[in-house]
């Protein structure tokens, strides 16, 4: 696996997992079995119920395909994180404040257009913008009414 | 002071009614008395229209509710449980935009979210939604009824204008936090510090920038407000009439405010926004245009000003403004603040607006679109605001 760095591919996924799963070490098998790299952004897991994960994976793009479709036949939810933040786009007035909180950039002030811009493919799915927005523009989806 | 152009607001309008007058925004301006210089700026364009779109809490609306037999002189008015302020007349009453609901649980879970507020009901109303009208009353021999409660919608209602005691600052601070925590202020949440700097006002679309003086801008000027007509009624609460200014006459500081009125029924919710600032509470944000005409080359000079002419000082909110401490940390423009990012006590900070640019730049040019199209005209102030 020795890919040159530009060619890594790096996402955040938010994984739901059944009651059946949540005991396996599947998440680990990710580095294990396909050579990709992982870091845990936030985990609700309990054995024996269900649990959810947003983590963010880098690797190869192929080992990225394999090992999400790896995940998705051990019955785990892979939903791309970007999915759960959403903005409505007729409700931002675009004035800027919730850029100074986002810890990956995903919201940014563009200087020519002065349009704030949402990158989802950076987002964490944090939430702190859905907490910040004064119109409440932002909006998380929830997972049976938890974050 | 003899002027070489010289135009009256009557002029002008003569000029608008027939579809001939020159109108600009107050960013086209700035590059137009670039290149022509104020004399022959003043000579060919006539009006310049500014706006802004930021948060301004001292806002709300008068309405009068109407009786429903039998009458009621109301004591005690809610709408949306949110309460007004009801010692006026039988079914006056006046709801201010930051008024927060009897059961909100404020900041006791800090930083406290202020969901809904009297600034929301105000939206609600003007979306077309229903309110639930609540009022408690003692009973008089012309007024029997003790309480009232229904469902009532802004068309339901005899009057409803906003009226805003304060709006439109003529410059204002840019926040920062030099404490080791981060707080939650009517500026936004600043971090700790100095990690993120906070600024309002349009910069060059600002009407008080365009007018520094407040040479055309009086009692009873008519206004874009909200996206219907509104006047300006003098100064505002707080408006400082003699504050340090640069060398192009523009403030240092927040200095000059307009108290405003314009009827609710003819506005439009794009331009008339809730704002929830976490940790603070509700405030109000509104699209504000006033019109300048270009009466003289002093004024095509005023309305010629740039995001680079325009300083603002940085101020502390950790520590200096909640304990009263005038000191600014220094002065940036407003250029550099739009760059995204500025120096504070010599390091960089990134710069964050509140004010919508975006909203700011829609309103001048939808003012823009009346004046031309002969909808708008021009008012001459019927008493000056003082400013010098």
């Amino acid at each position: 696996m020795d890919t040159p760095q530009d060619k890594q591919y790096r996402k955040v996924v938010y994984l739901t997992f059944p009651p059946e799963a949540s005991g396996k070490p599947l998440v680990c098998d990710l580095s294990r079995v396909h050579g990709l790299a992982f870091s845990i952004l936030q985990a609700r897991i309990t054995p024996r119920h269900e649990g959810q994960m947003t983590i963010e994976i880098t690797g190869p793009r192929d080992a990225y395909e394999r090992g999400i479709a790896y995940l998705k036949d051990h019955d785990i939810g892979v939903v791309p994180v970007a999915q759960r933040i959403s903005r409505d786009d007729d409700s931002c007035i675009h004035c800027g404040m919730c850029t100074a909180l986002c810890p990956t950039k995903a919201l940014s002030l563009n200087i020519e257009t002065r349009l704030v811009e949402f990158d989802d493919e950076t987002c964490s799915a944090c939430g702190m913008c859905t907490k910040v927005c004064p119109v409440k523009a932002m909006e998380m989806l929830l997972e049976n009414g938890v974050m | 002071m003899t002027h070489e152009v010289k135009k009256t607001v009557a002029e002008i309008n003569r000029r608008i009614e027939k579809g001939k007058a020159v109108v600009l925004t107050a960013a086209e301006m700035v590059e137009t008395v670039r290149r022509l210089g104020k004399v022959r700026a003043a000579k060919e364009v006539d009006v310049v229209t500014t706006g802004t779109f930021s948060p301004m809490c001292s806002s709300g609306m008068l309405f009068n509710f109407g009786q429903e037999p039998p009458t009621l002189k109301a004591q005690k008015v809610r709408l949306n449980n949110v309460p007004a302020h009801a010692g006026l007349a039988a079914v006056d009453a006046y709801i201010g935009a930051t008024e927060l609901p009897k059961d909100d649980p404020l900041n006791k879970v800090h930083p406290g979210r202020f969901k809904y507020g009297g600034a929301h009901v105000i939206e609600d109303l003007l979306r077309g939604k229903a309110v639930r009208l609540f009022c408690e009353s003692y009973g008089t021999d012309c007024y029997p009824r003790r309480t009232l409660e229904k469902d009532i919608t802004l068309a339901d209602m005899k009057y409803a204008a906003l009226f805003n005691p304060r709006n439109c600052y003529q410059n204002y601070n840019v926040a920062v936090n030099l404490t080791s925590r981060i707080i939650y202020t009517y500026m936004g949440p600043l971090k700790p510090n100095a990690r993120n700097a906070n600024y309002a006002t349009a910069g060059e679309l600002s009407p008080l920038f365009n007018d520094p003086y407040l040479k055309t801008i009086g009692l009873g000027t008519r206004i874009f407000m909200g996206g219907g007509i509104g006047y300006v009624m003098g100064a505002g609460t707080q408006h400082d009439p003699k504050p340090k200014r640069n060398e192009r006459g523009i403030p240092i500081s927040a200095s000059g405010t307009l108290m405003l009125k314009g009827d609710l029924k003819g506005m439009n919710a794009r331009y008339v926004r809730a704002v929830s600032i976490l940790g603070y509470g509700v405030s109000l944000a509104m699209g504000i245009g006033i019109p300048i005409p270009i009466l003289n080359e002093d004024m095509a000079f005023f309305t010629g000003v740039s995001d680079a002419d325009i300083q603002m000082p940085v101020k502390d909110y950790g520590h200096d403004y909640p304990n009263g401490v005038g000191r600014s940390l220094g002065l940036v423009t407003y250029a550099e603040c739009r760059s995204g990012e500025i120096l504070v006590n010599g390091k960089k900070t990134p710069a964050v607006p509140l004010t919508s640019l975006t909203m700011s730049l829609e309103v001048a040019q939808k003012l823009k679109e009346q004046i031309e199209q002969g909808k708008f005209l021009l008012t001459e102030p019927v008493e000056a605001i003082p400013s010098e």
